[in-house]
C-alpha cells in the first residue's frame, strides 16, 4: 500500500532498510545466542545519523517526528527485533529530556545522544512496580543542592551499557503518584551500580538489567521539570514511545511474513510448491491483512502525534496494542508455515515469535493498554 | 588532496540473467547499482579526504540515469559528481571509455590522485582504469589492498597479487585501481542523503571536452566482439586411484585416447 511518504521518509525508510538488510541480518542470530550488546551495529545506526530523529535540530538533531522513528524502527525491527529495541529504547530514554529538560539540561545531554555516541534508558519499573508505577520504593531525598537516589529498578532495556538514565523516584512519598519525580542520572556517578543481567526469552541482543542506587548523589539540577511530575514525565513520554513499540512489533511481523512467503515458495510437498496449497494461501492472506491493518494504524497514530494533536493515549495504546497482538499471531503463523524446521533455531523464524512476544508486554502490557483505551472512550461518552 | 573517483553504474549481477537464445543480458527489470569494486574506490576517496582534507570528485560516463550512482557516491560522503553523457558516446569500449573519461578529467584539474574499482562486475576487463593513466599519461598502481603513507608528492601503497604483495611508492597525481580487500564501504548517512538530493551534478557532452572524434562512441572503439557465448560448464574430473606407476600408465592411456 502506499502510504504517501514523503521523500524524505522514503529516504529514511531507504536507509534503515539498507542498514538492516546489511548490518543487521547478518548478524541477528549471533546475538541472539551471544546476548551481547551490538555496539558494531549501533555504530552504524549512529553514523547514519538515525539516532537524531528523534532529538531537535538545535541540539544535533533532525527534529523530533514520530512517523520517521517508526519508519526506522519498523525497518530495523524487519531484521532484528533485538538490536532495533537498542535504538528504539535510546529514544524512550531521551524522550523525557527532550519534552521536560530545561535549555541547560538539553544542551549537556542531547548532543551526544544524536549523534549515538551515547545512548539513553528509561527507568520506572522495580521488582513491586510493573504496571501499578504508582507502586515504585525508589527514593530522592534533597539534600542542598543534591538528591539523594536509593532503591533499585529492574528490566531496564540498554541498562550497564546506557550512559544516560531517565530514572523515576519518589520524592514525596505522602503524596502518592503525585509524589515521583524524574531525574537524569549518569553512568559513572558514585552509588550508581548495575545488578543482574536478565537471561530473555526473545529481544536478545538488547541488554536487560538492574540498576542499583546507593545513597547516590546526583546534583539538584539534574530534576526534569519539578517535583512531583515524575509520572506526567512517564505518561508523556509513553504517548510518544508507544508507536515506536507499535513500529517494532510491525517489523517483526513484515520480517516474518516475508521469510513465511519466500519458505512457502521454495519448500516442495507432494511434488509441488506449498505456496500451491490454499491452506497455506489464505494464512498468509490474512497474515498480510492483518499486518497491513496494524500498519496503517501505527501509522496514523504516529501522525497525529507530528501533526500536534493533543490527546493521543488512547490511539498511542490502540496502535502498541493492535499491532503487538498482530505480531504474536503472525510470527506463529508463519512458524507454522515452516512446519517442523520452524521450531529449529537453524530457521530464523522461531527467533521472530519469542521477539515478538515482549511487544505484548512492554511498555505497559496490552492489558494496561485496553484500560487506557476504555477509560478513555467511557470519558469521551460522558462528555 | 584533491582526489577524483571513476565509477560505473552496471546491472545488479545478483539478478542478471542471460537470454539462452541470443547469449546476451536480459536488462529489462534489473536494478542498476554502482560497481561494486567501484564502492570500494568512493570508500577510500572519502576516508583519504577525512585523513588529509581536499576533496572528492565522482565521475562516471553513462546514460541519464547514472545520474543516480553520483548521488549515491555523494551521500557517501563525496563532494562533486560529474556526469560524462552524450549519444555520441554510446558503444564505447574500453579504449574509447578511457579516453573519454580522461578528456572530463584534463577539465577537472589540477588533481592528486585518481582512483578506479579494479574492475566492472559486468564487462570484467579491469583495463578502464590503466587505459586513464595511460591517456593523461601518469603512473598507476592496479590491485591497491592499502594506502600506506601519502604526502603532497608522493603515495606509498601496498599491491596485492597472486602471491602476497607489493608495497610501492608512486609519485602524485597518480592512479590507483583498489581491490576490495581495501576497506568496508560504508553506510550512506541521513544528512548525506538530503545533501545528495539536492547536489547539483555537472554533466558533460562531446561539446564540453576537447575529443578527437575519431576516439569516441562506437566508431573510437577499436574492440570488436565476434561472438558472445555463455561457457560450457566444467565437468567434474576424473580421479585416478592405485600405486603411482599403474596411475602413470592409466594417464598415458588416456591422454592417447584424447588425442586420438
Amino acid at each position: 500500500m502506499d502510504y504517501l511518504l514523503t521523500d524524505e521518509q522514503k529516504m529514511i525508510k531507504e536507509l534503515a532498510h539498507k542498514i538492516a538488510e546489511e548490518k543487521v541480518r547478518p548478524v541477528a542470530a549471533k546475538y541472539d545466542i551471544s546476548e551481547e550488546y551490538p555496539w558494531e551495529v549501533i555504530k552504524v545506526i549512529a553514523e547514519s545519523d538515525l539516532f537524531r530523529l528523534f532529538i531537535p535540530e538545535e541540539y544535533g538533531g533532525m527534529c523530533v517526528n514520530i512517523m520517521n522513528l517508526c519508519l526506522a524502527t519498523e525497518e530495523l525491527s524487519r531484521a532484528c527485533g533485538g538490536i532495533a529495541v537498542c535504538y528504539a529504547a535510546s529514544a524512550l530514554g531521551t524522550f523525557p529530556i527532550v519534552l521536560f529538560g530545561n535549555e541547560e539540561q538539553k544542551k549537556k545531554y542531547l548532543p551526544d545522544l544524536a549523534s549515538g555516541k551515547k545512548v539513553a534508558a528509561f527507568a520506572i519499573t522495580e521488582p513491586e512496580a510493573g504496571s501499578d508505577a504508582s507502586a515504585i520504593k525508589t527514593t530522592a531525598r534533597k539534600e542542598g543542592d543534591y538528591y539523594i537516589l536509593n532503591g533499585l529498578k529492574h528490566f531496564i532495556t540498554n541498562g550497564g551499557d546506557a550512559e544516560t538514565y531517565s530514572v523515576i523516584a519518589m520524592t514525596d512519598k505522602s503524596r502518592g503518584a503525585r509524589g515521583a519525580s524524574a531525574f537524569i542520572v549518569e553512568k559513572g556517578t558514585p552509588g550508581f551500580t548495575f545488578g543482574k543481567k536478565e537471561d530473555k526469552f526473545g529481544i536478545r541482543a538488547s541488554s536487560t538489567r538492574e540498576l542499583i542506587f546507593t545513597d547516590c548523589k546526583i546534583p539538584a539540577k539534574n530534576l526534569l521539570s519539578r517535583e512531583g511530575m515524575g509520572f506526567i514525565v512517564t505518561m508523556k513520554t509513553f504517548d510518544m514511545s508507544r508507536p515506536g513499540v507499535a513500529a517494532q512489533a510491525l517489523g517483526i511481523a513484515q520480517g516474518a511474513l516475508e521469510l513465511a512467503v519466500k519458505y512457502a515458495k521454495e519448500r516442495q510437498q507432494f511434488g509441488k510448491s506449498i505456496s500451491s496449497f490454499q491452506g497455506i494461501q489464505w494464512m498468509l492472506a490474512d497474515m498480510a491483512t492483518e499486518v497491513e491493518a496494524a500498519r496503517a494504524l501505527v501509522y496514523s497514530c504516529a501522525r497525529a502525534i507530528d501533526a500536534g494533536v493533543k490527546d493521543v493515549s488512547k490511539e498511542s495504546a490502540m496502535a502498541k496494542m493492535y499491532t503487538s497482538d498482530v505480531a504474536m499471531k503472525v510470527t506463529v503463523d508463519a512458524l507454522q508455515i515452516f512446519g517442523g524446521y520452524g521450531y529449529m533455531k537453524d530457521y530464523p523464524i522461531e527467533k521472530y515469535v519469542r521477539d515478538a512476544k515482549i511487544t505484548q508486554i512492554y511498555e505497559g502490557t496490552n492489558q494496561v493498554q485496553r484500560n487506557i483505551i476504555a477509560l478513555q472512550l467511557i470519558r469521551e461518552m460522558a462528555k | 588532496m584533491n582526489i577524483i573517483v571513476c565509477i560505473k553504474q552496471v546491472p545488479e549481477t545478483t539478478s542478471v540473467r542471460i537470454n539462452p537464445e541470443t547469449n546476451t543480458l536480459i536488462r529489462e527489470g534489473v536494478k542498476s547499482i554502482i560497481n561494486p569494486f567501484d564502492m570500494y574506490a568512493i570508500e577510500e576517496g572519502v576516508r583519504l579526504k577525512e585523513r588529509f582534507g581536499g576533496k572528492v570528485t565522482i565521475v562516471t560516463m553513462g546514460p541519464p540515469q547514472a545520474d543516480a550512482a553520483l548521488r549515491e557516491a555523494i551521500s557517501m560522503g563525496a563532494d562533486e559528481g560529474v556526469l560524462v553523457c552524450d549519444r555520441a558516446f554510446a558503444g564505447s569500449d574500453t579504449w574509447a571509455t578511457s579516453y573519454t573519461l580522461s578528456g572530463a578529467i584534463k577539465k577537472l584539474m589540477p588533481f592528486d590522485l585518481i582512483i578506479c574499482g579494479k574492475q566492472a562486475s559486468d564487462g570484467d576487463t579491469a583495463q578502464v582504469g590503466p587505459g586513464i593513466s595511460t591517456h593523461l599519461n601518469i603512473p598507476q598502481v592496479t590491485y591497491v589492498k592499502k594506502v600506506e603513507e601519502a604526502t603532497d608528492k608522493s603515495m606509498r601503497v601496498e599491491r596485492m597479487l597472486e602471491e602476497g604483495y607489493e608495497i610501492i611508492e608512486t609519485p602524485l597525481p597518480a592512479l590507483l585501481t583498489v581491490v576490495k580487500e581495501i576497506n568496508e564501504p560504508r553506510i550512506p548517512s541521513l544528512k548525506g542523503m538530503l545533501r545528495a538530493k539536492s547536489a547539483k551534478i555537472t554533466v558533460w557532452g562531446q561539446k564540453d571536452l576537447d575529443l578527437d572524434p575519431q576516439n569516441i562512441g562506437l566508431c573510437g572503439s577499436p574492440t570488436q566482439v565476434v561472438k558472445i557465448f555463455t561457457p560450457a560448464q566444467r565437468v567434474g574430473g576424473q580421479i585416478l586411484k592405485g600405486e603411482v606407476p599403474e596411475i602413470a600408465s592409466q594417464v598415458v592411456e588416456l591422454l592417447r585416447s584424447e588425442v586420438n
